[in-house]
């Protein structure tokens, strides 16, 4: 299997916090990566630095073998490398097939293609999408209006309509009521098998993260704790006591 | 479009073709209706459109009155000897060459003023919100302060340009139909612009710029263009504004940053910010209003165009278009039940 994404010995801090020290961990092509911490152990910090939001202190990011550490969100963006927000953010303003329509991928958009409407086929593929997350009903609505759960589906199926080679996904259980869990893991895990998207997901939910997830990183004060398969981190004894810990 | 919306259209161009025949008295102050029009529909295109309030945009402005100026000059004489001659003696200016001044002038001040809003684009809108406003007024200031200092175009005197080479009535007329079909031609414009994936992006960048960017938006790219866009259309308005005027300065009529500066925000608060037809509604309501109290409230003029200002801004802050959106959501296109119409939202 090859690596998409490579993170070799990144540190960050924030002022005196250190949020990231020397971590690596890589993420293989086509497969569904975990990454577990307790709170403020460093999870979010090394996806923004990921997608370029901030600059890293030292170390290296490498998306298909191309160093990325130094470019802009919008241009890792366009690589083809996205990522969903902890605190979900679409267009509140906007309906659904609006937020759908403008989350096209604008990685071959030339400026002058940009004067053109959408496609048949754009209102298709977004119609589609969003039967596929279950807000087909609600699509003409004013997404600000939509509760926070169905904004997380949202912003998901926006990021599908990007089209990345890679999803980061940033606690994409968070705020969804547990009868509609399972729902939300199916259609992740075929975004991964139908739409051949690279999976990499910060969870806190164990049972989610563990059904998921073929490969898992552990984070704990910024510093990578463990890895491996889910059955090895579930009975990982630093694993166990830095949850323990934290709580 | 629906057969009433097409009627509705081709009655206000009909209107707007007739209004300085059927109203003669009123020929400049038509024209400077269309003048305020131009200047609120382009303001929103970024403030409005776009979430970036610009207070700086009287700059295309001023800027557009001195390119066009200079270039209609420069085509009959040496501009620093006609404007150090301030006119004595040095104002003859064939017809052709009038109006091949105030062709090239135009064209000259729109593209001049497209490269600037590009320019100081790339420098300003690193800054977000009350940054961005006051970095673009500050442009437009020192803009004023440097020009009123420099000789070449008339230092703080400003410029005296040639008067129409005809019967005065007709030449109100000319400009009446200069700044009216400006108006025109860029709200057709701004029509169609907005229904493409550029407004959408435009759109976007306003609603949470961040999420765009972390879309892969060229959200820079979109935020240069659409400024370009507005301050051509300003710069030619200008332009056209420096010919009307004949003879302007700097800091009164050209950069006049508390004035016509202002006004255009006003306008576009009054009418609905972010919709296409706010800032024609609001430049026609503020136009009014100004124009009945600087004739009947002599004197208090300013304090009630200040109330107005107030009661807009506290009151009154998604401006009438935004009223009528709450009050009748349906002619706004908004669908509120389940519904699987397929057409594209048409605002
Ligand atoms: N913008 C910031 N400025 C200063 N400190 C920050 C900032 N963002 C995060 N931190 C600090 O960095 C550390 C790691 O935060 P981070 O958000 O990466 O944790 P996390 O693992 O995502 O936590 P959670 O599970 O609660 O989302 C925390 O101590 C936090 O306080
Ligand atoms: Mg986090």
């Amino acid at each position: 299997m090859s690596t998409v994404i490579e993170v070799r010995n990144v540190s960050k801090s924030y002022g005196g916090v250190i949020a990231n020290k020397d971590v690596s961990m890589d993420v293989h092509s086509g497969g569904i990566t975990g990454l577990i911490g307790p709170n403020g152990s460093g999870k979010t910090t090394l996806f923004n630095s990921i997608v370029g939001y901030h600059p890293i202190d030292s170390g290296s990011i490498k998306f298909e073998n191309r160093e990325i550490s130094k470019l802009n969100v919008p241009e890792i963006a366009r690589l083809g490398l996205l990522r969903t927000f902890q605190q979900t953010r679409i267009y509140g303003e906007m309906n659904g097939v609006e937020n759908m329509l403008i989350s096209l991928p604008h990685r071959k958009m030339k400026l002058m293609e940009s004067f053109g409407n959408n496609s048949a086929e754009d209102y298709e593929r977004a119609d589609h999408l969003l039967e596929f997350v279950g807000l087909y009903e609600k699509r003409f609505l004013r997404s600000g209006s939509l509760s926070f759960g169905q904004q997380k589906l949202l912003e998901f199926a926006m990021a599908l309509m990007n089209e990345p080679t890679c999803l980061l996904l940033d606690e994409p259980t968070a705020g969804i009521n547990p009868t509609l869990i399972n729902g939300l893991i199916d259609r992740l895990k075929r975004a991964n098998s139908e739409f051949g998207i690279t999976l990499f997901i910060i969870e806190h939910n164990m049972r989610v993260i563990m059904n998921m997830a073929d490969h898992i990183y552990c984070l704990a004060h910024g510093e990578l704790l463990a890895e491996g398969a889910p059955d090895q981190i579930q009975n990982d004894q630093r694993v166990i006591d830095a949850y323990l810990g934290a709580h | 479009m629906t057969a009433l919306k097409v009627i509705l259209y081709i009655v206000l161009l009909a209107f707007t073709v007739a209004a300085p025949f059927l109203f003669p008295d009123f020929r400049t102050q038509l024209a400077t209706l269309w003048l305020m029009i131009v200047v609120s529909l382009t303001w929103d295109m970024t403030g409005g459109q776009m979430g970036y309030n610009s207070l700086g945009n009287i700059f295309f402005y001023g800027t557009g009155m001195y390119v066009a100026a200079v270039i209609s000059i420069g085509l009959v004489y040496d501009v620093a000897e006609y404007t150090s001659a301030a006119g004595g003696g040095m104002n003859d200016f064939t017809p052709v060459q009038y109006f091949t001044g105030v062709g090239l002038g135009m064209l000259g001040a729109g593209i001049f003023c497209a490269l600037c809003a590009l320019i100081l684009g790339y420098i300003l809108f690193g800054l977000r919100g009350p940054y961005f406003a006051i970095g673009t007024l500050g442009v437009a200031i020192a803009a004023g302060e440097l020009v009123s200092n420099w000789e070449w175009v008339g230092g703080g005197q400003g410029i005296t340009l040639p008067v129409y080479p005809a019967d005065l009535d007709e030449g109100k007329l000319f400009f009446y139909f200069l700044f009216a079909g400006t108006g025109v031609i860029l709200f057709i414009f701004l029509r169609w612009l907005y229904g493409t994936r550029f407004g959408a992006a435009i759109n976007a960048i306003r609603d949470d710029e961040e999420k765009a960017e972390a879309m892969g938006i060229h959200t820079m790219r979109y935020k240069l263009v659409t400024w370009s866009m507005a301050g051509f259309f300003v710069g030619i308005v200008g332009a056209i504004s420096a010919f009307q005027l004949i003879s302007f300065e700097p800091l009164e009529s050209a950069y006049q940053t508390i004035n016509l500066g202002i006004f255009m925000v006003v306008c576009v608060l009054l009418g609905g910010k972010g919709t296409l037809w706010g800032p024609v509604i609001g430049a026609i309501v503020f136009h009014v209003f100004k124009e009945v109290t600087w004739n009947y409230l002599l004197g208090w003029q300013w304090v009630a165009l200040g109330a107005l200002i107030v009661v807009t801004v506290v009151y009154f802050q998604d401006g009438i278009m935004g009223w009528l959106a709450h009050r009748k959501p349906e002619w706004f296109g908004v669908r509120v039940e389940k519904n699987d119409a397929t057409e594209g939202a048409d605002r």
